[in-house]
């Protein structure tokens, strides 16, 4: 798909939403960029695997990197909806107390807030609870006006689609292996060493890569940072409308826990994520469910909201926290590495980028091209297009216009996936996306096809049915994700 | 936008929707429409390749797409007129239909609704089963579209969860076409299919049968490489100790159906928690005036051609409703007392005195009475030395009196009158 060259002037390594969020931005000036990761597509892993919630910021220590990005981040996202048409909600949410005991940890969350600049916060009672969301349970709240909700994986995709647009190449199901300074002087020289033994130089190196930047970290000896995985089940009901909930519900959490709590968010496409859950876990790879906290997440989240058993589970997954710090204490906070390595400084290290990093991933993205403009003087790129065309969801349009698309469109006349009402144009588009990715989950993120209640058990055949009769697809070459899963083992005569 | 008036609008063109246009027709109504968002008819009849079709409806042994020839044939004659890709993507309570198609965006209001939508499968997501998410793992019937008719291999080595009809005739299948099957697992004490799927599927070929056993942990990040099994107790908890890692690249689903109605709901009509279907009354009519259901929509059959028959009882009355000669009238509960799973019609009609019962139990039964009850006073009873939870009963009554109070129960032949 890209024509990837010898030389380049940054590469960024690992295409998560930090290192597509610095893609994209680095993609204004005149640098040739190469985004490197070692899985089938952008958004492979903690990336895609979240609640998609866009923190206002009050989660986070005062003066902490993590909250400066996180509400500098936040304030981008309007801006960033405009010019790249990713689907975003903002509804607000609310941290429940069950009783009086836990109404201190409200008043301390709104006093952090208010300290790192949080706007639109209040602590609410019962009966402003009920009027907000009648099926929650609780004492007092804290409603974050400003907090809202995107699909983290579309909006990554829209910040890649937007770089690639924009001159950024991208370089899929290649790990780095090595990292290699020029030896002297020209410590801004940079050897990188793929896994399929492709060799590029850059004079930038940006180690974005989430789970391994540890890893990454080391290839140039920097043995400063253990990233330690921390999972996060969830499981993913069916849609349910607004009236039965409309905004993310999140409890006081946990006194010895990793994460926020098991919480209840209201996807972009109104389904229920549940979780997630947090336990440290040996493996970066450990995306696996299990049978006893499958059953704390139910209970937990029918604790929050009873009428939930009611409500079918579609899905689970499991995403994994890269944390810098293995503490059973929340006391212990470890804020977000984003540096210039010591020894090398066109090595810039992130490190520990987990929540809040899918909102602070623009602002995170901003200070990078200022290190590097420190450093040297950075061109505009003329004709530098920050708008991402995108294909639009068919369903979701008002009648007169879905009637309008079918008379310009036979392909919007189909529909291919019936629980998610996705037409053929917006699969045959996801099947030729901008980043020249045709894995089924790649198909399935950028078109929604295949991920409603039947979970592609009818749509996910007529998908492959087109890619083979008409992309010329060969069956042992359909995968659902990375190379090792093949749907297929050939023909059957 | 373009718009038409319909009398009679069909919402798909499987065995259901077939049969419900063709009665619609011979009743009389003149503009029957199917609305089939395959590019096919049949619906899933096409890719059941195997025998056992057509013996009710035709009296005669056929493949599922001979079934589907068959109806669609006689629909042909009938003058039924279809539209293929056509998907209806909203429906009212005022029986007006949004339809994607090859034509564009059409608006269609019919005098009568048939939901014909059949059914879905249940999914690894919905039962919830732990461990990765790779390549491998599939439904049955999803399955059986890419090998019967994509032709493609799916794996090498499978395991099978679920030993209902489709997983029964999936295992007979994969083996048919040089995929080993190491063993179906049924969580169920029983198997969930037919004796005679079991019989013609598994033991004819040799394929084990594992019951009271279920998956409890799937290997392999992205191509599936192994499932661990494990014996289940009396709760179907997981017993400690009996886990069974097993290498397989292909687990089949067969864990159940579920009716797709989500166009009922958007058209305001009741659900019943029990079948997940409408709930209906003995004209098949649901609680929205003039919208009929028939088929897996409306409860899961295990034989298309039940399917077939409910739908020319909803044909028919679809099309008196519309040419205004049965209207909605008052209508009483058919109540379902111990050991009844599922019963159709939930109403009786107040002018009804004739009326099918269908009914499903919970779990195998052996020497039980079925008992039927109108005011209290027996009306049908049937004794029964095997009564199974796979096998859909039909019961055909016939009153002098209104049916208003019917109840329908097993009971133990031991104590006949027992209540």
């Amino acid at each position: 798909m890209f024509q990837c060259q010898e030389r380049y002037d940054v590469i960024v390594i690992g295409a998560g939403v930090v290192g597509c969020a610095i893609a994209r931005e680095l993609s204004r000036f005149q640098l040739d960029i190469l985004v490197i990761e070692k899985e089938d597509d952008v958004a492979s892993g903690t990336s895609k695997a979240n609640s998609g919630v866009l923190h206002a910021g009050f989660n986070v220590p005062t003066a902490s990197l993590k909250a400066k990005t996180n509400v500098d981040g936040r304030a981008c996202f309007e801006q960033l909806h405009q010019e790249l048409h990713f689907p975003m909600r903002i509804d607000g949410k609310l941290v429940i107390a069950k009783n009086d005991e836990e109404l201190p940890y409200l008043e301390k969350l709104l006093a952090q807030g208010l300290k790192n600049g949080v706007k639109g916060l209040a602590i609410i009672d019962h009966n402003q609870i009920k009027h907000l969301e009648p099926n929650v349970e609780g004492k007092y709240a804290l409603f974050s006006a400003l907090t809202g909700v995107i699909s983290p994986y579309q909006f990554t995709i829209a910040l890649a689609e937007n770089a690639a647009q924009n001159g950024t190449h991208f370089l899929f199901d290649e790990g780095v292996t090595e990292c290699r300074p020029a030896a002297g002087k020209e410590e801004s020289n940079f050897t990188i060493v793929t896994s399929e033994g492709n060799h590029f130089k850059s004079r930038w190196v940006i180690n974005a890569a989430g789970l391994a930047a540890d890893k990454i970290c080391q290839l140039i000896g920097e043995d400063r940072y253990t990233v330690c995985p921390c999972k996060g089940e969830y499981f993913i009901t069916d849609k349910v409308p607004p009236s039965v909930l409309g905004r993310p519900i999140y409890p006081v959490p946990p006194k010895h826990g990793a994460g926020l709590g098991v919480h209840l968010t209201v996807s972009i496409d109104r389904n229920v994520l549940i979780g997630p859950s947090a336990e440290y876990c040996d493996s970066t790879d450990d995306i696996q469910n299990t049978q006893a906290t499958m059953q704390v997440l139910k209970n937990e989240a029918y604790e929050l909201m009873p009428v939930l058993r009611d409500v079918p589970f579609i899905r689970s997954y499991v995403g994994i926290r890269p944390k810098l710090i293995q503490t059973k204490s929340r006391e212990n906070f470890a804020d977000f590495v984003i540096q210039p390595n010591q020894k090398f400084n066109h090595f810039i290290e992130l490190v520990g980028i987990e929540s809040p990093g899918l909102t602070a991933s623009p602002a995170i993205a901003k200070m990078i091209v200022d290190m590097i403009g420190a450093q040297e003087k950075l061109k505009n790129r003329e004709r530098w297009n920050p708008e991402r065309k995108t294909t639009p969801s068919f369903h979701t349009l008002p009648v007169e216009e879905q009637v309008k698309l079918a008379d310009q469109d036979p392909l919007y006349r189909e529909i291919i996936c019936r629980c998610e009402l996705v037409t053929k144009r917006e699969v045959v588009d996801a099947i030729n996306n901008t980043l020249g990715v045709t894995t089924l989950d790649a198909i399935k993120r950028r078109s929604r096809s295949m991920m409603g209640r039947c979970q592609g058990g009818f749509c996910s055949t007529k998908i492959v049915d087109i890619m083979i009769r008409e992309f010329g697809i060969k069956p042992e070459a359909i995968r659902v994700n990375n190379k090792q899963s093949n749907l297929f083992v050939g023909k059957i005569k | 936008m373009i718009e038409r008036n319909v009398d009679v609008a069909i919402i798909g063109g499987g065995p259901s929707g077939l049969a419900a246009a063709i009665a619609a027709k011979r009743s009389g109504s003149q503009n029957v429409l199917i609305l089939e968002r395959n590019n096919f008819l049949g619906g899933i009849l096409i890719q059941c390749i195997h025998p056992g079709f057509g013996m009710h409806l035709y009296q005669e042994e056929l493949t599922g797409p001979e079934f589907a020839a068959r109806l669609i044939a006689d629909a042909a004659k009938e003058g039924v007129e279809y539209l293929l890709k056509a998907m209806v993507v909203d429906l009212n309570d005022q029986k007006e239909l949004i339809v994607d198609s090859p034509q564009g965006l059409i608006k269609i209001k019919a005098k009568a609704v048939i939901l014909a939508m059949g059914c879905r499968e249940r999914t690894r997501g919905m039962i919830g089963i732990p461990g990765f998410r790779p390549a491998g793992v599939f439904s049955a019937g999803t399955a059986q579209n890419y090998i019967n008719m994509q032709n493609l291999q799916i794996g090498r080595e499978a395991i099978i969860l679920g030993s209902g009809d489709i997983g029964l005739i999936m295992a007979r299948h994969l083996t048919l076409e040089g995929i080993h099957v190491i063993g179906v697992h049924e969580v169920l004490p029983y198997c969930s299919g037919s004796i005679r799927n079991r019989v013609q599927c598994l033991e004819d070929f040799g394929i084990p049968l594992h019951l009271s056993s279920t998956v409890t942990d799937i290997h392999g990040k992205h191509r599936l490489e192994a499932v661990t099994v494990a014996k289940v107790d009396g709760k179907l908890q997981p017993i400690a100790g009996t886990e069974q890692k097993i290498a397989c690249d292909t687990l089949l689903l067969s864990v159940g159906l579920i009716p797709e109605n989500e166009l009922a709901r958007k058209a305001g009509v009741k659900l019943s928690v029990q079948s997940k279907g409408a709930e209906v009354d003995d004209h098949l009519e649901t609680s929205v005036p003039g919208i009929f259901s028939c088929g897996n929509v409306l409860h899961i059959h295990d034989m298309a051609d039940y399917a077939s028959n409910e739908g020319l009882t909803a044909g028919q009355k679809a099309s008196e409703y519309a040419s205004h000669k049965t209207q909605k009238v008052q209508n009483f509960s058919v109540h379902s007392g111990e050991g009844i799973a599922t019963v159709i019609p939930q109403f009786v009609r107040q002018d009804t005195r004739e009326v099918e019962i269908k009914f499903r139990i919970r779990k195998p039964m052996y020497d039980v009475q079925l008992q039927i009850t109108n005011r209290g006073q027996p009306i049908h009873t049937r004794r029964f030395q095997t009564l199974l939870h796979s096998e859909m009963q039909l019961v055909k009554l016939k009153s002098t009196e209104p049916l208003d109070d019917l109840k329908i129960e097993i009971v133990p032949i031991s104590q006949p009158n027992a209540r």
